[in-house]
This record gives structure tokens, sequence and C-alpha cells, in this order.
């Protein structure tokens, strides 16, 4: 059973330190929401998690599969079964969905095996359909160059897309109910709902309560400041739609309250 | 206090390169030779020692220097001698836009060899090295040869017509539609040698022909070799000309090129340039559309690396009117080497409803190398549309990262982009044969890295 473990994890980017000391651990198999208002710094944990260049880590570690993935690149953290989708997915002009998922699929499959000749174009296409059937897309989709001139919601269909193919061990979802209309939330819950396994960790990370109403939390923890303030059941997130943020930063800075 | 004083050269432009030493006594004359071929080439070298070799002074070539180049060390290369001779690499030979070719020529030091089909004979198309020509049509040669490019209108124009004996002739005749596409290589092995190049390509009314060629050579690590070139096309009313050349030559090659198009009323050409090779390209490539109706395409294709140097000239003259011409250049640069691409979209007065579009995208992947795109309009009607655009890139890094954070190695992430950068002209190159041979050009030259 793989999870992954950040532990007093600071970090920030051009000197101003962003991230302040976050603790949370992610197990395979259980979900975590991670709440908290715009720019308290949860995209900036999920790129330093999954390794963007820009962030520099000051202090702390994060363990997944025992070893400390902050040496490594963020491709070898991919293929050690991490998985991020992003708030902000860019455009690779000229590349296919399919073109680029199967580059993606067999790195993987060299990066275990170096003699590995690929994934046989057969089996990767019925595995692509499965997938896209799974998430409702037309399987002209894979045809399209990758996010360029997806709207709002394919984008984020194309990243659980990625998520169902490359079969992660833990996933980041950053915001990826933002922008989305209710039927649009529904089919991608029902994405994520129906990958859901023993063998999946997921932090979804919202500052929104909507979408757990469709992917059901174990956990929630609230990230104020560079800071998880509050951790808790699923009941947490009822708190917060109702009360708000307030009550959270009272309890975690009573002095300047 | 003291005074620094600080002296700096300033880099001598427009300095000549040296002069080559070949004499009017190369100009190849054949048995066969007509004396209008003998005139032309005469002429052609009357212009040559007339004309100066341009310098960065010159408006087309400033940026574009020749300084390095040894002028006097090239010879032309003797018949027959096989001397550091290297055959032509058979993958060279395999069909590139379909499973066959009606017709191939391979024309090497040693000689032409030529191979068509018995129906392309019966339908009266010729396929033949110029030499052959010479002897076998020399009323068609008299009609076409220098009608397209001028010997006088630059130096290596003038040159290439004096000199070139290595050539190929297509001439499609009247409402002919060749199926299956024709395929010449020009093999150049070897340093110090200079060749001189000459295609001519004319379809008449109402024909139709696909039609590869490829200029090549060995990789020499050290030398120079010259090659200077050029490609007459002429296609006539209604005529439908499909021509791709691959631009392959090794990388000491020092290579000059004029190219024109003539195309007529409601003819078409789409017109493929791929340039993966030489040490330094300098090319003039025209689209004359001359006849209302004419349509011609030219897409380029260029990826450099090294310290090479490929300078692209194109000119799209709409001479009549309802004339539609499409350019798309592409081009990525790697370690130290460098690009231009100068275009220009000229609408003659009373060329009315023209429609011009030209685009040059390059994508910057070095530090050290460097792409100037000039993108330039001439436009002497009212009612056209005319567009355009330039730019200079660089790979975008959170592209690099989203590709990486899906498993995909940096190396493999970069490939991916440029290839993903070069599927437009990928899309506008209906040969899969052609398409191939570019990527692998890519995956061989960013795997070096
Ligand atoms: N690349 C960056 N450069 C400068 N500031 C940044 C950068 N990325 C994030 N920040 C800052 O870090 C803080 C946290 O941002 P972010 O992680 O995007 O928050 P959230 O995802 O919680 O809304 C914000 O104040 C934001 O302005
Ligand atoms: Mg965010």
């Amino acid at each position: 059973m793989s999870e992954i473990m950040i532990r007093n994890l600071h970090a920030g980017v051009e000197g101003t330190e962003i991230l302040k000391g976050v603790n949370l651990t992610v197990k395979q198999g259980e979900i975590h929401a991670l709440m908290g208002p715009n720019g308290t710094g949860k995209s900036t944990l999920a790129y330093i998690l999954m390794g963007h260049p820009k962030y520099e880590v000051t202090e702390g570690e994060v363990f997944f599969k025992g070893m400390n993935i902050l040496d490594l690149d963020p491709d070898e953290r991919a293929r050690l079964g991490l998985f991020l989708a992003f708030q902000y997915p860019v455009a690779i002009p000229g590349v296919s969905v399919a073109n680029f998922l199967r580059t993606a699929i067999n790195s993987r499959r060299k990066a275990d095996n170096p003699e590995d000749k690929g994934i046989p174009i057969p089996q990767f296409r019925t595995m692509l359909k499965e997938k896209m059937d799974l998430l409702k897309m037309d399987h002209e989709f894979a045809g399209r160059y990758l996010n360029e001139g997806f709207s709002g919601g394919e984008k984020k269909r194309a990243e659980i897309l990625q998520m169902a193919a490359l079969q992660p061990e833990i996933a980041i979802l950053d915001e990826t109910d933002s922008g989305l209309d209710i039927d649009a939330l529904r089919i991608v819950s029902d994405g994520v709902n129906a990958l859901r396994s023993d063998n999946l960790g997921v932090l979804v990370i919202t500052h929104y309560q909507r979408i757990l109403n469709y992917i059901k939390p174990d956990f929630v923890h609230i990230m104020l400041d560079g800071q998880i303030a509050e951790s808790g059941g699923p009941d947490l997130a009822l708190v917060l739609e109702e009360q708000g943020y307030d009550w959270v930063r009272e309890k975690s800075n009573p002095v300047s309250a | 206090m003291a005074r620094t004083v600080v002296t700096t050269t300033r880099k001598k432009s427009g300095e000549r390169a040296k002069e080559f030493n070949f004499t009017k006594e190369m100009i190849p004359i054949n048995d066969g030779s007509s004396d209008f071929v003998r005139n032309y080439r005469e002429n052609a070298w009357k212009a040559y020692q007339e004309l100066a070799m341009p310098t960065t002074n010159d408006e087309p070539w400033r940026r574009t220097d020749l300084r390095k180049l040894k002028a006097s060390s090239f010879r032309l290369p003797v018949n027959g001698d096989r001397s550091g001779y290297q055959e032509v690499p058979e993958e060279l030979l395999e069909p590139l836009v379909s499973d066959k070719h009606a017709g191939q020529i391979i024309i090497t030091p040693e000689g032409a060899e030529t191979s068509t089909d018995q129906s392309l004979t019966k339908l009266g198309v010729i396929f033949s090295d110029l030499k052959t020509a010479e002897k076998e049509h020399p009323e068609i040669l008299q009609k076409i040869l220098g009608k397209v490019v001028k010997s006088d209108e630059g130096k290596f124009a003038a040159l290439s017509s004096a000199f070139a004996e290595d050539g190929i002739l297509v001439y499609v005749p009247r409402n002919v539609r060749v199926e299956q596409p024709l395929h010449s290589v020009l093999w150049g092995p070897g340093i110090d040698v200079a060749y001189f190049s000459h295609i001519l390509i004319w379809l008449e009314e109402g024909a139709s022909l696909t039609y590869v060629h490829e200029a090549a050579s060995t990789d020499e690590p050290q030398g120079q070799t010259l090659h200077a070139g050029l490609i007459e096309i002429n296609v006539e009313s209604g005529a439908d000309l499909r021509f791709v050349e691959l631009q392959s030559w090794g990388e000491h090659v020092w290579n000059f090129t004029h190219k024109r198009a003539l195309v007529g009323k409601d003819a078409n050409i789409d017109w493929v340039f791929a340039a993966v090779g030489s040490h330094l390209t300098k090319d003039f490539s025209d689209l004359d559309l001359v006849g209302e109706g004419a349509v011609g395409k030219m897409s380029g294709f260029y990826f450099t690396d090294k310290n090479q140097h490929l300078d692209h000239d194109t000119q799209q003259n709409h001479f009549a009117p309802n004339t539609t011409s499409d350019l798309l250049f592409k081009g990525a640069l790697m370690e130290e080497s460098r690009s231009v691409w100068q275009g220009m979209i000229y609408v003659a007065p009373g060329a009315q409803k023209t429609d011009g579009y030209q685009a040059n995208r390059n994508l910057v992947l070095s530090r050290q190398a460097r792409a100037d795109s000039i993108p330039g309009l001439e436009i002497m009607a009212d009612d056209v549309r005319c567009t355009h655009g330039a730019t200079v890139g660089k790979i975008d890094p959170d592209e690099l990262f989203y590709l990486r954070s899906r498993g995909i190695a940096l190396p493999e992430a970069e490939r991916l982009v440029v290839e993903g950068f070069f599927e437009p002209i990928m899309q506008r190159i209906p040969f899969d044969g052609v398409k191939n041979r570019l990527n692998q050009a890519i995956n061989r030259k960013m795997a070096q890295n």
C-alpha cells in the first residue's frame, strides 16, 4: 500500500514563502479534500508535489514509495505513480490526445523495460475508447490537438481521461470542478468515482464544497496561509459551507482575532 | 585618472569573398550540344564574369556572409572518377510519394542512370537527364531553357547556367496526366567539388504531374563542397503540378539556388520545400502567378543544427487578377544554427481579387541559435486580401512540465513539442514517405543532443 507523506514542507517562489510547514498524508484507497480560500497555496502544493521547476523547497520532505521524491524529476515522479490534474492545463499545439497518451504510456513501459517495443496500437485504441466512453467523450476527441481550443469542460475531462489511461496510485485534482456546469461536473465526478479503488488515493483540491457532493471524501483539510489549519471528516466540508472560513482563521490565529 | 581606451574593430562587412577559379574552358560542350545551348552557356559565362561576388552590402545577402567560402578550392567533378566515390544510399532511392514511381533518374559523378516506365514514353512525356536531352530534345530545350530563370539574375544563377551539365528535363504534353510520380536524385559526394544542376519542369496545358527531387551527399567532417543550381518551372493553363524538393546536402556543402515557377491561367502548383542539410544555403524561390485564376501553395520545412545557416528568400508575385498564393514556412533551430526567411508578396497593378497569404514560424531550441523572419507586402492593386505573420519563439517551459508530469522524459517531451510544431506543415504534405523522412531527420538531429 503506497502513500504520499508530506512533512513540514516549506516552499516558495522567488524568495517569497508560500507554503509554511505543510503536513499531510494521503494513502492509496483514500480520498482527501483540500479546501481553502483563493491564494492560500493549494496549487503551489500541487505543483511542488509534481516537481514544477519554478518553485523552491526550503524545508521538509515528501515521501512516496519510501523515497524523498523532492530530488526526482517530474517525469520520474509520474512514472512512480503520481498524477496531477492541472487547474489550468496548457495546450500542446499539433500533438493529438492519442499521440500524447501513447507516448506517455510508452515512456512508462520503456522506463520499466528498455527493450519494450511500446503498447500495441490496437490494444491502445481499445483502451482509449473504453476510457473515453467512461467520460462520455466523443471518440473524435482522440484526434484533437491536446487542449487546443478545448472548452473549460473539455480540458477538465481530458485531464481525467489522462488519469484513467495512466492509472496513477496517487492523484491530485486541482480545482477540477472550477468552470464546470452541473452536467459536466457530474460527468467528471462520475469518471473519478468509477476510478475509485483501493489502488488509488486522491487529493481533491477545491474552494467550493459543491464537488464534494459528488466525490465523497474520507477526510477534509483546510488550508490557510500556507498551512493545514484544520483536518476532519466529511462533515468539516459542510461546516465550511455554512460558516465560511472565519472560524478556522480565528481558531488557528486567536491573537489577531 | 587613468583612461581606458577601448578600440573595437568593427566587423568589416561588405568585404568580398574570393572569386572562384573557374574558366571559360570548363563550360561543358558535348558532341550533341546545339548552338543554342552553347550560346546560352557562353552568355551566362559573360554574365557571371560581369557580376561581382555578393557581399553583405547587397540587400538579399545582408544576413548571409560568404567570406568563409573557399571559392578557389573547387574543381568540377571528373566524369567516371571513382576516387573516394560513395554509392548513393539505398534509402534515397525509395519511392516517397506512393509505392512506386513512373520514372527515376539518379545523377552521380559517374553519370546519369534513368529508368522510366514504357507508358510514359507512349504518352509523350519526356523525363531525361540534361545531357541526354541535349542530344535527343534540342528543340524542347530551345523552347524552355533559360525562359523562367534568367542567367543574369545573380552570380550563382549565371554560374549554374554556364556550367550545369547535371540536370533533369521533365516535359509533360498537353492534357497528359501522369498518374505515378517521378523521382530524381542528385548525389554529390566528396569535398572540393563544385556541382552545378539545372532542372527544367514544363507542364503544357491541362497536364498533371507529381515530381520529387532530392539533392543529397555524404557528410564530410572537413572541407567544403559547392552546389549551385537552377530550377525552372512552367505550369501552363489548367495544368497541375505537385513538386517536392528535399535538400539533404551534407553539412559541408555551400548551396546556392535560384528557382521560379510560372503558373498560368487556372493552373495550380503545390510546392514543398524540405531543407535539413547543407552548411550554408541561399535560396531564391519565386512563385509567379501569371495567369488569371492561378493558384500556388508553398510549404517549407527546415530544421537546422550545429552551425548550419539556411537563408530562404521567397517571392509571391501576383501578376494577374484572381490569383491565390499561400505560403507557410516552419523551421526549428538547434545549437548554433541560424535561419533567415525573407518573404515578399507582390501584387501588380490591376491584379485585383488576389488572395495572398504568407506565414513563417520559427522554434528556437537553443540559446545560441537564431532565426530572422522578415515578411513583406508590396501591393499595387486595391481590391486584394493579403495577410502575413512571422514569429520566432521558444519552447514554453509550461508545456514541457505538463508533458513531463505525465511521465515523458525531457528529451522525448521536447521532441513531441517539436513534432507538434511541424504538424501544420506535415498536414500540407500529402505524402507519407516524405513525412517519414522529415520525422526521421527530426529524430536524428534531436537524438544527437
Ligand atoms: N509563480 C508565482 N509567482 C509569484 N507568486 C506566486 C506564484 N505562484 C503562486 N504565487 C502566490 O502564492 C500564493 C498562493 O497561490 P496558489 O498556490 O495559486 O493559491 P491557491 O491555489 O490556493 O489559490 C498566492 O498569493 C499567489 O499569488
Ligand atoms: Mg489554485
